[in-house]
């Protein structure tokens, strides 16, 4: 169970490496500079020659690269999970990032061919958040704290009210991203040139399609936000003893504080390569860490719902204490 | 063979031979539309025939040509240190300016030449940068570079494709279906790679080279619009009236 834990975790990852490369390629606009699919200007993704990786090839190639690979690991993480996961739901997880990965590698390969359509460009960065968060629950569900319900803490809280502002807050960063994403790949990203006003003024004083999207992801920022802080807030207020719930709290108030310095300087420094692709990237990185503290708050219903534990045993804590844990079963 | 079936034999023998003899028995529509009147093919007479010349140019100090970074690719840093090409400007002549008659040939159809245009890439640049093709003349587009290039076309009007021309000496030929002025050309390996075709229906068209001149020969007599378009600077229109073998001299001056 460790190595599996692990090995998600690996997965997991190279998935946000994967989308750092992936915002790489649509902030350098490389991403048709390799025009055909699944080769590479008729070679072998495999074999093409380094000595051929030049200018955005650069970028889009190294992108599919990876991609292969990460596709690869999942495909090892999805047959590891069918032969040794005892839960099947895990193992659903498994199958269902397997999907999630080869559609993704379609939808790549469909936006290459049909010269990067709008709907399919944010279908595939939309889909990618999805495969990075399936990745990280994987590693979620498969870690000794959720195995043993973070006993170490005590009983894991059934707090409803976080479940609930967990979940919606996780809704919202998604919804962000795909706002985000349409702003990206629509040529938006610079559509009001400063911020944080807009035409110097808080709300734009002229209106066309490229503003609206683009207002319309400072709004979502906002609201995200709000709830991120919302979340966090209930989880430090009611749950400070709970680490399972205040380390990603914490790391979430970092990442969004980190994101939106990020999403400043995108714009006021009409959109730097590194910054863009950094937000791209943590963008993904602050939803999977909604993800993590959903996961986390539901823990207890978990045990409930779907069969609780069929068996315990008792394990050495930390300083001397023990605990029990489930050592199989529908958790 | 019983009476019936040499009945129904001839009966289909019949009906076969009207079916050749009405054309295959399609119907013709009881009153067809009145026929368009016909265009006219090849219609310049060589002894009426005029010519504007013109110039193009710049008033004001164009922006100082940027450095392109060419570190991306070794071989098109090897060949020499590019600037930004936005601006070629010779004295005060404006290169590089795409001058075509918008208007005033009326239904006047005009033969398509077979000879293709070229556009070449060559020392990792568009060679030549702005220029035109009728519709349906090939285009013929080269690598003489030994490196890959991706040849990105963005029409409106036309189909958008995008090829890849990865060794040196690989060409593709391609045609344009409908006027439109311009299609953008972009290599999305070497971003600082750009050119521009004016697609147009007729063959008066020219792109303005040293000294921003430019000449529009073999023109009907009539009153044409004339467009001048720049790839920074946008448009200029201006009317001009031609009488049979007239050479009226024009100029179209962009401001910076």
């Amino acid at each position: 169970m460790q190595m599996r834990h692990l090995y998600s975790a690996f997965v997991a990852a190279c998935t946000a490496v994967l989308i750092f490369a992936g915002g790489l390629v649509t902030s350098t606009e490389s991403g048709l500079s390799v025009p055909d699919w699944p080769t590479t200007y008729g070679y072998s993704m495999f074999t093409f020659p380094l000595s051929k990786m030049v200018g955005g090839i650069r970028f889009e190639h190294t992108h599919r690269l990876i991609a292969s690979t990460v596709g690869f690991l999942i495909v090892v993480l999805a047959v590891w999970l069918w032969r040794a996961e005892s839960r099947a739901w895990v193992r659903r997880l498994g199958y269902i990032a397997l999907a999630a990965v080869i559609a993704q590698g379609l939808l790549g390969g469909l936006t290459v061919l049909f010269l990067l359509p709008d709907p399919i460009s944010i279908a595939h960065a939309g889909l990618a958040q999805i495969v990075f968060g399936l990745t990280m629950t994987i590693a979620v569900v498969t870690s000794p704290g959720w195995m043993t319900g973070y006993a170490r803490w005590g009983s894991a809280p059934d707090d409803r009210a976080l479940q609930r502002i967990a979940v919606v807050t996780a809704a919202i960063v998604y919804g962000q991203i795909i706002v985000g994403a349409t702003m990206r790949h629509t040529g938006a990203g610079l559509a009001i040139p400063d911020f944080p006003l807009a035409f110097g003024h808080l709300i734009p004083p002229t209106w066309s399609q490229p503003i609206a999207i683009h207002f319309a992801h400072r709004v979502g920022a906002l609201i995200a936000t709000t709830s991120i802080v919302a979340t966090t807030a209930h989880a430090f207020y009611h749950h400070r003893q709970r680490m399972e719930l205040v380390r990603p709290s914490l790391l979430l108030l970092v990442l969004l504080t980190a994101q939106i310095t990020l999403g400043a300087l995108t714009v006021l420094t009409g959109k730097a390569v590194l910054i863009n692709s950094l937000h791209v990237v943590t963008g993904g990185c602050v939803l999977a860490t909604t993800i993590v503290l959903a996961l986390r708050a539901h823990r207890a219903r978990f045990a409930q719902t779907l069969g609780g534990v069929v068996r315990q045993d008792v394990v050495a804590g930390p300083e001397g204490t023990a605990y029990t844990i489930p050592s199989r079963g529908h958790v | 063979m019983s009476v019936r079936a040499r009945t129904l034999f001839l009966a289909a023998v019949i009906a076969a031979a009207a079916s050749v003899a009405c054309g295959g028995g399609e119907t013709q529509p009881a009153s067809a539309p009145p026929p368009a009147a016909a265009p006219v093919t090849n219609p310049v007479d060589p002894a009426t025939a005029a010519t504007i010349t013109g110039t193009v140019t710049l008033e004001g100090k164009p922006p100082t040509a940027e450095p392109i970074n060419l570190a991306s690719d070794d071989y098109c840093a090897k060949q020499g240190s590019k600037t930004t090409r936005t601006f070629v400007v010779d004295g005060r002549g404006l290169q590089n300016v795409f001058v075509y008659v918008k208007d005033g040939l009326g239904n006047l159809k005009f033969p398509v030449p077979t000879t293709p245009a070229v556009l070449d890439q060559q020392g990792c640049w568009y060679e030549p940068r702005v220029f035109g093709i009728q519709v349906g003349q090939p285009l013929d587009i080269l690598n003489s570079d030994e490196t890959l290039h991706n040849v990105h076309a963005l029409p409106m009007a036309n189909r958008e494709f995008n090829r890849g021309l990865a060794l040196k000496g690989l060409k593709f030929t391609t045609t344009f279906t409908a006027p439109e002025v311009m299609v953008p050309f972009k290599c999305d390996v070497h971003k600082w790679m750009n050119a521009w075709i004016g697609v147009v229906a007729h063959p008066f068209y020219a792109t303005s080279a040293a000294g921003g001149t430019f000449s529009l020969k073999g023109l009907p007599p009539g009153t044409y619009t004339i467009e001048a378009w720049h790839e920074k600077l946008g448009t200029m229109t201006q009317m001009v009236t031609l009488g049979a073998k007239e050479t009226k001299p024009i100029t179209f001056t962009f401001k910076v």
